[in-house]
């Protein structure tokens, strides 16, 4: 376990850069020669934030999908599509500065995209509702993704966000009903879907625009049924206890990838996304660019009659056969699992 | 913080209350008035003073609900495989069997509802608050494979707080694999019929109970997205009276019918001879009627019959 936390560790990397940056100045007012000690210093910097980020915890991934400096979905459109030409609202009631979407050229062919947003400074996290996508966001990436299936483009998707709006606005317009919907429409979609999990799986409001054919995730983003602190404040009356709810969650890109629910995880520059958001978005081009073209050569039955199974497969359990009785002994351990899992319960049964 | 695993103040789970002696008389949970245990039995534990409708385990539902002696069971052996080793869930789980006396927080199976046969299913609410793991979502999907089968509507009552947060992102995708299965009744034209009751919130409600065909719930239910508290922290936003029940989603279009629940079991059975049902005693006979078995992407019929063909 890490023993400090993300921003520390970026405060003390970065203090050893100024040191660096200081030593440089300072020789090269006095004509000295001090490559060599230069290099020792970026070495022991570069081991530094390499053991760092070997050992990085739960909680510390949360930090980095988090990150204020981590890139948006706004940031990676220009460096993965070309002409995106955004396109607004939900023709029913506004449109969601949370959710962006539009049309867009990746290697040349047009697909349409749309992604949760976040903002940077104050007004434009206001704008934004600090992630939090509302019912005219997931009803606008409705709208673009069934006009993406009627002229057979494909669809891409980024999310990040905390989570879904709960205030009362929402909640009028029905937050669930929009969510729900997508859910179901999404499923028999008849394009491609790629999603992409940028920051912060958020919930609900993640898996909004995440019902896909391939869902791919950033090495240090997240994936969550619920936000850590909330888990912790439910089971133990104790937001504090975050790092222990996310341990216990399996919250990062690698448990998701272990458990199936995400197809790969893209990896990031050493130190996260936002030390490298070129290198980042190449590795996602990279990716999609892979998966597009695979998913691409399916007939729509195929494609469908997978996207459907693949989350019928979700899910592990116990077939006992006949109701528990209060003395029964405990459910048999589970097999560690396996990725691509076909049938859950025969995995079970077949592996006591 | 949107956190919509929260509940309201907690309440025990059957609302009984302790001071009164057991067997001849109960209290009413919401205004306290005395009740006899029969006439309240009688009247299905709606209060006749003020209406509160009492939660009901998945049995009494199943009484209340469906001909009697109808009920057919189905998967009641699958039972939650702790699938994250996750802190407390064996016990808890545990503690859940014993209270409602079954596997896992959904009930399925088959039944008729005023002589028309169905897929019937209930969300228990005093099995880890109804939550949906992988059991809950297997199950539905089960029953609405089932009722694609066999032709015949698929009718839900929900009682849950969402997804099972100690299943993690296996609680998550049960709220995906419930919606694909809706979307299959649907090309299957299978009637799905919802019946919303106290509480339905979170991921169950943002998922496969907001997506019935037609969506009744019991009058006063608490019926929302999120937990009261998070919509009080939103200081910028008064919730307006009787925000977040069965009447709100009602007149804000969630919620086709607020139905009380001594008129549910007549309700249900209008509503399955609209559909095509055709009553009788013989369910096989009956089903006829039913829908079509147009599936244009065959994709529930095809994982039905065979996997691994993704
Ligand atoms: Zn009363």
């Amino acid at each position: 376990m890490a023993s400090m936390t993300v921003l520390e560790f970026e405060r003390q990397i970065a203090e050893l850069e100024s040191n660096i940056a200081k030593i440089r100045e300072i020789a090269n007012r006095e004509n000295r020669d001090v490559e060599h000690e230069i290099a020792d210093l970026e070495q022991n910097r570069d081991a530094l934030l390499h053991d760092f980020f070997q050992a990085l915890t739960a909680w510390d991934n949360v930090q980095l999908a988090r990150h204020a400096d981590r890139p948006y979905t706004l940031d990676y459109l220009p460096l993965l599509f070309d002409d995106f030409l955004e396109l607004h609202g939900d023709r029913v009631f506004g449109d969601d500065g949370a959710m962006v979407g539009g049309l867009a050229l990746f290697d040349g062919k047009p697909v349409v995209v749309v992604g949760q947003q976040k903002g940077r400074d104050l007004k434009e996290r206001q704008k934004r509702n600090f992630g939090y996508s509302r019912p005219e966001g997931y009803r606008k990436a409705l709208r673009l993704m069934h006009l993406a299936a009627r002229f057979g483009h494909p669809v891409v998707t980024f999310v990040d966000t905390p989570g879904a709006d709960a205030n009362v606005p929402s909640e009028e317009r029905g937050i669930s009903e929009a969510i729900a919907r997508n859910l179901r429409e999404m499923s028999v979609l008849r394009t491609p879907i790629v999603s992409v999990i940028i920051g912060e799986g958020g919930s609900g409001g993640a898996l909004g625009i995440a019902v896909a054919d391939r869902v791919l995730m950033l090495e240090h983003a997240i994936y969550s049924v619920i936000a850590p602190e909330g888990c912790a404040s439910i089971l133990w009356r104790d937001p504090a206890r975050g790092p222990d709810a996310a341990r216990a969650m399996r919250v990062t890109a690698r448990d998701a990838r272990e458990f199936g629910f995400v197809d790969e995880v893209i990896p990031e520059p050493l130190g996260g996304a936002h030390k490298g958001p070129d290198a980042t978005a190449a590795a996602i081009k990279d990716a999609l660019a892979r998966h597009l073209r695979e998913i691409g050569r399916l007939s729509k039955t195929r494609l469908l009659a997978g996207r459907y199974e693949k989350f019928r497969a979700m899910g592990r359990f116990l077939d006992v056969a006949a109701p528990a009785r209060l003395d029964a002994p405990p459910p048999a351990p589970v097999p560690a699992p396996t990725y691509p899992e076909t049938e859950p319960a025969a995995d079970v049964q077949h592996n006591p | 913080m949107p956190d919509w695993f929260r509940r309201r103040t907690p309440q025990p789970m059957n609302e009984r209350s302790p001071d009164v002696p057991a067997g001849a008389f109960t209290k009413c949970a919401k205004c306290g008035h005395i009740l006899y245990a029969k006439d309240f039995e009688r009247d299905l534990k709606v209060c006749l003073r003020c209406g509160h409708h009492h939660r009901l385990t998945a049995d009494e539902r199943i009484e209340y609900t469906v001909d009697p002696d109808s009920f057919r069971e189905t998967n009641a052996g699958l039972a939650t495989a702790d699938p994250l080793r996750f802190p407390d869930y064996a016990a808890k789980a545990e503690r859940g069997r014993e209270a409602a006396g079954r596997n896992d927080a959904l009930v399925t199976g088959t039944a008729r509802i005023g002589g028309y046969p169905c897929v019937f299913a209930v969300a228990d609410f005093t099995f880890m608050g109804g939550s949906m793991g992988s059991v809950f979502g297997e199950k539905f999907v089960r029953a609405a494979d089932q009722a694609i089968e066999s032709k015949l509507p698929f009718v839900l009552f929900c009682a849950s707080g969402g997804a099972r947060m100690q299943e993690g992102l296996f609680g998550l995708m049960q709220m995906a694999k419930t919606s694909a299965a809706v979307a299959q009744l649907g090309e299957a034209a299978v009637p799905y019929l919802v019946v919303l009751t106290d509480p339905t919130t979170g991921g169950a409600f943002a998922s496969f109970a907001s997506l019935g065909d037609v969506i009744l719930a019991e009058p006063g239910a608490y019926v929302a997205f999120a937990g009261t508290r998070v919509a009080q922290q939103a200081q910028t936003h008064k919730p307006p009276p009787g925000y977040q029940t069965s009447e709100f989603q009602q007149e804000r279009g969630m919620v086709d019918r607020v139905t009380p629940r001594k008129e549910l079991k007549d309700t249900l059975a209008r509503l399955l001879s609209f559909f095509g049902g055709q009553s009788g005693s013989n369910g096989e006979e009956a089903a006829a009627g039913y829908g079509d078995t147009k599936n244009p992407a065959g994709i529930a019929s095809a994982s039905r019959n065979g996997r691994g063909q993704a």
